[in-house]
């Protein structure tokens, strides 16, 4: 076990994957040579060579439509799209082909491909490097959607996402990245991908959130437990698509009391789908009406204002009090 | 020196064997096999005459709306020629007769045309991808493909077609670049037929001609008469050698026309003229190479009408075929598979729901 930051976990999965399996290939923009912007891919063109660490020229559908390529040939590639504010450019490529080659060649192809990317705020970036929209992708059938919420369960997730059979989007949150560490296993480690994890049993109220959100969602949970001694289950989803319900079913039957957290706007966001689920599966265990704390629908401010838009302890736990005091 | 010129090449080579006239540049003629030539010529007389079947089945309401291939069957035909088995090939939609002569059965083109995707069919011996819609989007996928056969140090290659529309799409330059850099076995092939449904190739370009956008990226690019299947098979060739011994990608730009309309939803009458089009007709790439045939005695006016008559049973064998398949493929389940290897328990739990559903509302028709 070694104390880790997301990106050094990231590294690992990447490295001890592709030492087990030559079909693996990273490609995309400064991933070579510079280790990725965020050095994600540090060291693995040393390792590697160059034909397996690829820099490419600045494209984002030429990155992710090779890869299809790459991918229905029998290869495994990983493309980095450098920030997922640049990765609209290669939406097409995603809806059109990566997540329908198999319906489209009935079966004759996969695309087993994971598309890796930075995603969402609270890093004081510039306009385009801050946005959260796991929706469109979670939109699209024949596509998977993950999101880990810290190092370890990372590493797990993205060792997941190479073997998976189906193209994978896999987002890693920048404020995240290396904002703490945790003990990661030197020895292989997979999550399953489709699995939402109880982050914390509780009987009171159930927390729903994912990707940087649990953090601030874990704190509130102790502030109410300190302050209240109200005791919240929080569930971390991991994946948002497949969306797979039935540990939250599970809770809310179980506490009556349901909140969401994403910092995604909140209109058609994730938050949507999962309530849509309670609704169907566990309404008449319900107590209250679902709440939401999420961004609002407005694009996300530059980062003077971001803290304003960013969902946060403080308005996490005003949002659950609002829902126990009924 | 504030201004100085920088030497680029300055020129595109233009090829054509076989005139509109039939007449041929015995210099050039790329002997191929007879056995080959008279299968390529039997392809494209099967194509043409398939491609009237299916705008007669289209009009009937016997099958969906289909992009017509008549008049570019040289074209896409000359090129594939070029290929062996295992190379790949990457179409857009416009390549009828190239996925015939690489084994696609006349009765899958039928069945996917009347909406059924059961009428993808990629021949098992053939790394062939289905159709693609969405304009220049394909472009990319050779490229990758092209990669990944030069990783595995196979000497295959990947072929991909597009036409002068999707020289305008972003894919098409970010692949030709990226196959340049990456100098991948790639042949990208460009049917300019003139026309993206409405829009002539004025609209598409301000260049002389499409090929020399290679020279741009740092790639071989010729323009040939696409409508001389021996020129664009000689192109071919060359191309997919250079590719295969390691030379990188190229660029061929077959000069075509599309005869008929975009789709069989397009009225071509809106946007062009009678004239424009007869001249094309008198340039059809098929007589030609029925001339050509003749003077090498590999056919005779016998062979031709026999040939004809084979072809247009095979096709009405097909149509019987695909008639009869379709009444088994009702079934709307299938739509729910191939979406995932594993289908997410939601997934199951919407099929279930909708085969009760489906069943009960058949029950209510059926008795109401």
């Amino acid at each position: 076990m070694a104390k880790m930051t997301m990106v050094q976990a990231l590294n690992l999965a990447l490295q001890q994957e592709m030492e087990k399996d030559d079909s693996i290939i990273l490609l995309g923009e400064d991933v070579g040579v510079d280790g990725g912007v965020f050095r994600v891919t540090e060291g693995l063109i040393d390792q590697f060579g160059d034909q397996r660490v690829l820099d490419t020229p600045l494209a984002e559908s030429a990155i992710v439509g090779m890869s299809i390529g790459m991918a229905a040939h029998g290869l495994k590639p990983i493309c980095e799209i450098q920030f997922s504010g640049f990765a609209y450019q290669n939406f097409h490529q995603i809806e059109n082909h990566a997540a329908r080659l198999r319906w489209r060649s009935r079966g004759r192809y996969n695309v087993p491909m994971v598309l890796r990317t930075p995603y969402g705020g609270g890093v004081r970036a510039l306009e385009h490097h801050s946005e959260s929209r796991e929706a469109f992708w979670a939109h699209i059938p024949g596509l998977k959607m993950v999101i880990p919420s810290g190092p370890r369960n990372a590493r797990a997730l993205l060792v997941s996402a190479i073997r998976d059979p189906d193209p994978v989007i896999f987002y890693e949150s920048k404020a995240i990245y290396r904002a703490f560490r945790e003990e990661v296993p030197e020895q292989e480690e997979a999550l399953p991908i489709g699995e939402p994890q109880l982050a914390l049993t509780g009987k009171d109220l159930t927390m729903i959130s994912y990707g940087a959100m649990m953090r601030p969602t874990l704190e509130a949970a102790s502030v109410l437990k300190e302050k209240e001694g109200v005791e919240a289950e929080v569930i971390d989803l991991l994946t948002i698509s497949p969306l797979k319900e039935e540990i939250l079913v599970e809770s809310v039957k179980k506490t009556g009391r349901a909140m969401v957290i994403h910092e995604a706007p909140r209109s058609f966001g994730p938050g949507a789908e999962i309530i849509a689920r309670l609704m169907e599966k566990a309404f008449f265990y319900l107590e209250v009406p679902i709440e939401r704390v999420t961004g609002y629908d407005v694009v996300i401010p530059l980062f003077s204002r971001e803290k304003a838009y960013l969902p946060d302890v403080q308005r996490i736990v005003r949002s659950a009090g609002k829902i126990l005091a009924r | 020196m504030p201004r100085k010129k920088i030497q680029i090449p300055e020129s595109i080579e233009y090829l054509s064997i076989l005139d509109e006239k039939g007449e041929l540049d015995k210099k050039l003629d790329p002997n191929i096999s007879d056995d080959i030539l008279l299968k390529l010529y039997r392809t494209m007389v099967l194509a043409r005459k398939f491609d009237e079947r299916l705008i007669s089945l289209q009009r009937q309401g016997r099958i969906g709306t289909f992009p017509p291939t008549t008049g570019q069957e040289a074209a896409h035909l000359g090129s594939v020629a070029a290929l062996r088995r295992r190379d790949w090939m990457v179409p857009a939609f416009r390549e009828t007769a190239a996925e015939i002569w690489r084994g696609r059965t006349l009765e899958s083109v039928i069945i996917y045309n009347n909406g059924f995707s059961e009428g993808v069919d990629i021949p098992a011996d053939r790394n062939d991808f289905p159709i693609s819609v969405p304009v220049g989007s394909q472009v990319l996928h050779a490229v990758g493909l092209g990669w990944a056969a030069k990783y595995r140090q196979t000497d295959d290659v990947a072929m991909t077609f597009f036409g002068d529309g999707a020289t305008s799409e972003g894919d098409f330059h970010e692949g030709m670049n990226f196959a340049a850099v990456f100098q991948v076995p790639v042949i990208f092939v460009c049917q300019n037929n003139h026309w993206a449904i409405s829009l002539p190739l004025s609209r598409q370009t301000r260049s002389k001609t499409l090929a020399q956008k290679a020279l741009a990226y740092g790639m071989p690019g010729l323009q040939v008469d696409g409508n001389d299947i021996l020129a664009v098979y000689a192109a071919a060739r060359e191309a997919v050698e250079r590719a295969r011994a390691g030379g990188g990608p190229t660029l061929i730009e077959c000069v075509t026309y599309r005869l008929m309309m975009h789709t069989t939803a397009d009225d071509p009458s809106r946007y062009r003229s009678e004239e424009d089009v007869a001249i094309w007709q008198k340039r059809d790439p098929l007589p030609r190479f029925q001339k050509y045939l003749l003077d090498k005695k590999l056919l005779s006016e016998k062979k031709i009408a026999e040939l004809e008559s084979d072809v247009l049973q095979e096709i009405q064998d097909a149509v019987g075929r695909a008639e009869a398949q379709m009444k088994a493929l009702g079934d709307p389940l299938d739509m729910f598979e191939y979406t995932y290897a594993d289908m997410p328990s939601y997934l199951k739990e919407q099929k279930d729901a909708f085969a009760r559903e489906y069943a009960e509302l058949n029950r209510e028709r059926n008795h109401g």
